[in-house]
Parts: structure tokens; sequence; C-alpha cells
């Protein structure tokens, strides 16, 4: 076998910068799941009664579902009492008011981590809140955001002070009977961001959750929910990240979207959730359920979602095309090295008349990892000249890795036009040498032709998010080309 | 500049190379003919550093440094260029970009700062007209759907803009319309000075017309068997490589 290769599939010292802990006092409940520990967590969140029933409706279901196996992906049993469902940063009050409030030790991590919640970085016009384990620690410009009537806030905190609005909404997108995750979810949700623009305003700066793992043996299980009434429009940004660990943790979040008429919400994510180590020990377990209703005409939702991190990936961020003339569009990067696993791809569901969608998405695979495009794009009867167009592209790095599309199409309306494209290359040993002739080592090289590559979904973040991104995909294939 | 003694190189563990020498001083053009198969492009990729390739005996100094003990791109950087046979396609990486990388990369190596886009786009539109290469390529993915042509002028387009000291052009005439040929012609000797060397592999003698080289070589059974000035060339068109063979079994031309 030829040096370029053998670079290629060395995935030696990949360093996970993101991978430290910090040491602030937890207030966890004990592990397992029951009945009294759905009850202690609702109780110790304050919340009211619809809620706890909503939880214990949800975890009763579940306890009937068996873990699904369809996906395209390996892993071990995962034994679902051996979880903590609640761990919180210990703060002196339920949720701090001021950042002065805040423990020093989780700002210095939310630090080093790059996130900073002092409202002077107001210029790159991004408001924060910060998930760290169970709870929100803390959220930025909420007073700012308020003037305009939009609410920006944790779940739980927007439970407290919008329980109606929140039960309007919660389950709405995704019922708590959708998928097994999706129910567990629903059970024991600790928290995640509540996002709700009011009829005709525009976000005038973009909306940015961060979770971080922290706690051992913890799930992480938030729930994100966005509101745009009819002609709002937001853009949300979602990022994570984990310690390295040597056991696996579970994360099942459910994300929910809501756009009226002419709304819109662009939802970007980075996910970068500890991988596991260059053996394939350790990593989250990412099994998430996002999903978007246009349920106004004229709406629109687009997904984008770099996904680098976590041991595997299972998601599907959807989009219900249920208002005529709605949008849907799905953008994804997935990038996978050392034992990784990734089966992600996308829903588009056209119900309106008129609607349209179109999926974008490039799987890049290093080491002895498989990536997989699954994507399901129905027509109902009832979805008059609905169109939808389709692009998957593979990038191979070496030879011991996977690539996998599995296109779905159902359609039940013969107006209906669906195009599927799909490609699959490699970055070859004669490519690499031609990069090498010409001055530019294989490292470049490779970050070359990957960021050609993955360019058309990259376009679609947000500026600064993009060159995050973009550092993020270079790193994370460091280890794959030695 | 180039000082090849011996060079024994195999793939797969097949012998290709078997002995060869080649002496090329600054300012020269040799030109390298031989029979198919014979190990024209085996030199060229040796010399470049393709990794497939092992030198199992033999050594190889460029302006004085071991060739061999540098990477591919540090040759590349060092001023090496090769122009490719069959230069391959790298889809989604823009000509342009990658050009400005091969470049600064270069200038790195050297010390030098980047250089500005006016300045680099100078120099490529500079360049272009030099080899009257089509713009639109430029905004194209590398060598991706260009015809055969395009993908040799867009090599020798590669070599005006990096300005290396040896060039190394592997059957850049093939495929070439005369009219193409002429201009590529052109080009390589636009940068021909007294600090640059250039080895021309071909099979054909229209290239050398316009290149007028300083030596000839035929590479055969992977050695250099025969040297001589342009008038070989003219012999070999005449004669083709029998009477060479016939030589060569006659043991006239072993060295
Ligand atoms: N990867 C390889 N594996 C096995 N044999 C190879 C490989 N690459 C080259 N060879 C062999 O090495 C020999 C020399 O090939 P090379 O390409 O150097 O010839 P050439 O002189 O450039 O020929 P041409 O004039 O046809 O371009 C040929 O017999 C070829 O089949
Ligand atoms: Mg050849």
């Amino acid at each position: 076998m030829s040096e370029g290769i053998e670079l290629l599939e060395e995935r030696a010292n990949r360093e996970y910068k993101y991978g430290f802990t910090t040491n602030i006092e937890t207030d966890t409940v004990q592990k397992g799941l029951s009945d009294e520990i759905i009850r202690l967590i609702s109780a110790k969140k304050n919340e009211p009664e619809w809620l706890l029933e909503f939880r214990l409706k949800a975890f009763h279901h579940w306890q009937t579902l068996e873990m699904p196996r369809w996906a395209h992906v390996k892993f071990p049993e995962i034994d679902f009492q051996d979880i903590i469902y609640y761990a919180a940063p210990k703060t002196k009050k339920a949720k701090p008011g001021s950042l002065d409030e805040v423990d020093p030790e989780l700002l210095k991590t939310l630090d080093k981590l790059g996130i900073s919640l002092k409202e002077q970085k107001r210029l790159s016009g991004v408001a924060v809140d910060v998930v760290m384990d169970s709870t929100s620690v803390a959220t930025t410009f909420q007073s700012q955001l308020a003037e305009k009537g939009i609410i920006f806030s944790s779940i739980s905190e927007a439970i407290q002070k919008h329980p109606d609005l929140v039960r309007k909404y919660l389950g709405s997108v995704v019922p708590m009977t959708d998928n097994f995750f999706a129910a567990l979810n629903s059970a024991v949700f600790t928290d995640g961001s509540f996002c709700y623009i009011p009829k005709g305003v525009r976000c005038p700066m973009e909306l940015s959750t961060y979770f971080r793992i922290n706690q051992e043996n913890s799930g992480q299980f938030e729930r994100t929910l966005i509101v745009c009434e009819d002609g709002a429009y937001v853009s949300y940004l979602e990022g994570c990240t984990a310690p390295r660990r040597d056991d696996n943790q579970l994360h099942a979040a459910i994300v929910e979207m809501i756009a009226g008429d002419n709304a819109e919400i662009k939802y970007s994510t980075v996910q970068n959730w500890y991988p596991g180590d260059a053996n394939g020990v350790g990593g989250v377990f990412n099994f998430v359920t996002k999903r978007g209703m246009c349920r106004g005409h004229h709406s629109k939702i687009s997904w984008t979602q770099v996904e680098t991190g976590s041991a595997i990936t299972w998601k599907y961020p959807s989009v219900i095309l249920k208002g005529d003339y709605s949008i849907g569009e799905f953008y994804s990067v997935a990038l996978t090295t050392g034992f990784q696993q990734a089966d992600t791809g996308t829903k588009m569901q056209h119900i309106g008349k008129n609607t349209r969608s179109r999926i974008v998405s490039k799987g890049i695979s290093a080491g002895k990892s498989q990536n997989s495009y699954r994507g399901l794009v129905r027509a109902a009867k009832t979805a008059d000249n609905a169109r939808n167009y389709s692009q998957c592209d593979s990038l191979l790095l070496g030879d011991k890795c996977g690539a996998h599309t599995f296109p779905y199409i159902e359609s039940k309306n013969n107006t209906a036009i669906i195009e599927h494209e799909a490609t699959t290359s490699k970055i070859g040993e004669d490519q690499l040498f031609y990069c090498q002739q010409r001055g530019i080592d294989p490292e470049k090289a490779v970050a070359l032709i990957v960021t050609g590559f993955a360019k058309e979904v990259m376009n679609n973040l947000p500026m600064e998010f993009a060159i995050e991104a973009q550092k993020l995909l270079a790193v994370s294939l460091e280890g794959s080309v030695g | 500049m180039l000082s090849i003694k011996n060079i024994h190189a195999s793939i797969d563990g097949k012998q290709i190379l078997k002995g060869l020498n080649l002496e090329v001083k600054a300012g020269e053009v040799h030109a390298i003919m031989g029979p198919n198969g014979g190990g024209k492009s085996t030199l060229a990729s040796v010399l470049a550093g393709r990794p497939e390739f092992e030198v199992t005996d033999g050594t190889a100094e460029f302006e004085g440094k071991d060739l061999l003990e540098m990477s591919p791109e540090d040759r590349a950087k060092e001023g090496l260029f090769l122009a490719f046979q069959y230069p391959v396609e790298i889809p989604g990486v823009n000509t342009t970009n990658f050009i400005k990388t091969a470049l600064n990369e270069k200038r790195k190596y050297q010390g030098l700062q980047p250089l500005d886009s006016a300045s680099f786009l100078k120099l490529l539109r500079e360049k272009a007209a030099l080899l009257e290469l089509d713009k639109s390529l430029l905004s194209r993915s590398l060598n991706e759907g260009f015809s055969g042509g395009e993908k040799k002028r867009n090599e020798i387009f590669q070599m005006a803009v990096l300005d290396p000291k040896l060039t190394i052009l592997d059957e850049t005439d093939s495929g070439l319309d005369i009219d193409a040929l002429r201009i590529v012609a052109k080009g390589v000797n636009t940068l021909r000075n007294e600090s640059h060397a250039i080895v021309a592999i071909t099979h054909y003698q229209r290239l050398l017309n316009y290149l007028k080289p300083d030596f000839v070589h035929v590479l055969m059974n992977g050695r250099i068997v025969k040297s001589g000035g342009k008038e070989l060339a003219l012999e070999l068109e005449e004669k083709g490589y029998d009477f060479i063979k016939e030589e060569l079994k006659e043991g006239l031309l072993l060295n």
C-alpha cells in the first residue's frame, strides 16, 4: 500500500480540543428512569401539572416501545437505567439574574469554549443561551429582544413565564409518540431554548444556543421550540460540545419549529459532540428529532447542518410543507472520521400546493467511518405541483470508509416532480500527488478539496459561523491525513 | 542544476529504471524521446517524488540538494515543476484558488508574504494572455471537464505562474492542435532563460522545432541509450527506433 493512502487512513493524535471537564458543583438526581424520577425532575423545575402529565404519558408510551435498529449504524445496547436524567450546575439562585451570579468556573469554561456572555460583544449581534447538562445557565440580550416582543429564553423559564404559549406548541410538530427517542425526550427533557417571534417582526440578531454536556453519565435531553408568527423571521444557531470520556453519552434532543404565513426560519447547527477516541472508545450518541412545520402559506424553513462530532449521529431534520407555496430546505455537511458513524438526512413532506423543497447533502468519510444519507421525499395527494430537487454527494478519503445513499420517494400526486442526483468521488492518490507537485502538502490539499466539496452548504451559514465551521472541518480532518 | 546518477527505480517490485544518468545545467533544454513504456514518465515521476515508485539505487541532486530526500511538495517549492502527461481533475476546487494556494505556499517557503489579490490577479491575467488561455477555465473546477488540449495548456499556464527553475514536460505536445502547440511552445520559450532548464519528454519533432533543444536523449528499457544534439531527433523521426535497437544488440551503445 502506498504512503499516501496510509497517510489518509491514519487518524493519529486527533485532538478534540473541547474534551476537558469543569469542576463545578452539580445538582443531580439518581440514575435511572421511573415515575418517581420524572416527578422529581418536574418538581425541581416547579412545573405546572399539565407538563408533569405530558411527561408521564410520554414515559408510559416509551415503555411500550423498542429501541429502533433500522439505521445504518452499529452500537451496543444502551442501559437506560444507567443514565442520570437530571444534572444542573448549582447556582445561588435557580437562574442567575446577572453575570455576577454565575459560577466563575462556569464562565471560565465558556471562555475556553469561545463563548462570551458579556453583552459588550454586541457587535457580533448574537444573543446566546447556554445550556449546560440539564439547565440553561445564562441568556443574553433578553431585554433588548423583549422590546420587540421577541421571547428568547430557556424553555424552563418560558414554561414559568409563558406557559400558555409553550403548552400550545409543545409536541405539536413532534408528537410524544413520534418515535422511541422522541418519547424518551418528552418524558425527561430538562432544558433547551424557546424562541417566539411575534407577527411581522424580523428578529434583529441571530439567536443562538450553546449546548454542553459536562456531568459524567448524564444524558442530555434538550428541547427547543421556535415559533415564527405570520410574517416573522428568525435565524437561529446551535452549537455543542462535550468532554472526552470513555463511556458513551446519550444525547436525545427534540427541536420543533413552526412558521406562520410568510414567515421564515433559518436554523443552523454545527454539531461537534465528542466523537470518541482513535480506537472508537467513548463519544456521544446523538439521536435527535428535528422537525419544522411550514404551517402558513409562503412560509419557509431552512435547515443547515455541519456535523463533525459524535460517535454516532442519527438525525433527519425535516420539514412538513403544509402551507401552499411553502419552501423547505436542507443543507448538510456530515464529516465522519475514525470510527464515527452517521446516518443523517431529511424528510420533506409535501402537503400543500406548489410547495418546493431542496436537499443538498455532502457526506465526507475518512478513516474507518461510515457515512449514510437517508432521505424521504413524500408528495401527498393534495400536493399539486410540488417540486423537489435532491443532490447527494459523497467524498471518500482512503478506502476503509464507507458512503451510502438511501433516497426514498413516495408520490401520490402525478403533478409532483421529484428529482434526485447522487455522486460519489474519492480523494485519490493522484489528486493528492498533483497538489503536492504544485507545492501543496497533503493536509492542505485535503482541506482544499473538502472545502470545495462542501462550499454550497457552507455558503448557507451565517458569516461568522461559516468561518468557524470551515476551521472545524479542517481540524477534524487533521488526524486523517497524517 | 540536475544531476542524476545511476538511478534504479521500481514499482510493485517491477524494475523500470535501470541505471539512468542525466546531467542538466541551468539554461539548457533537453529532449527525452523513446519508445512507449521505456520509462520516460517513470523518470518524471521519480524526480517529482511520486510515492508509488521506489528508488532502489542511485542519486539525484537538484541545485546541490539531495532531491530524493525531499517531500514532493518541497521539491515543487524548490522549483521543480512537472507538467503531467495526464493532468488529474479535482472537482470542487476552483482553478484560480488552486493556483493561488500553490503560489502562496511557494512564497511562504521562500520566506515571502502571500501575494495580495490585486497583484495575483494581474499576474494571472498576464500569463493567461501569454498562453491565450480561455479565462472562463479559471473560474471552473480544476481540470474538470477540460478538453485534453485545455488540460495541457493549463499545465503550462501554471508553470508560467509558478515560475519554476526546472520544468519537466511530459508529452505536453500530445493532444494539442497545431495552433495550441505553437502557443504553448511560445509560452515555454518565453520562460526560457539562463537560470531555467527544461526537460521535454516527447514523441514528435514538431515540439522540438519550436523548443530547439540543446540535447536529445533516447530513453529505452530504463536507460538513456543514446544522446546527441537536435539532429538526433531528426534522425529518429526518419528512421524510428529500430536502428538504435540494432546498435544496442551489437553492444555499440552500452554505457
Ligand atoms: N503502476 C504501475 N504498475 C506496473 N507497471 C507500471 C506502472 N506504472 C508504469 N509501469 C510500467 O513501467 C513501464 C514504463 O512506463 P512509463 O509510463 O514510464 O513509460 P513511458 O516511457 O512514459 O511511455 P509512453 O511513451 O507510452 O508514455 C511500462 O512498462 C509501464 O507499464
Ligand atoms: Mg509517458
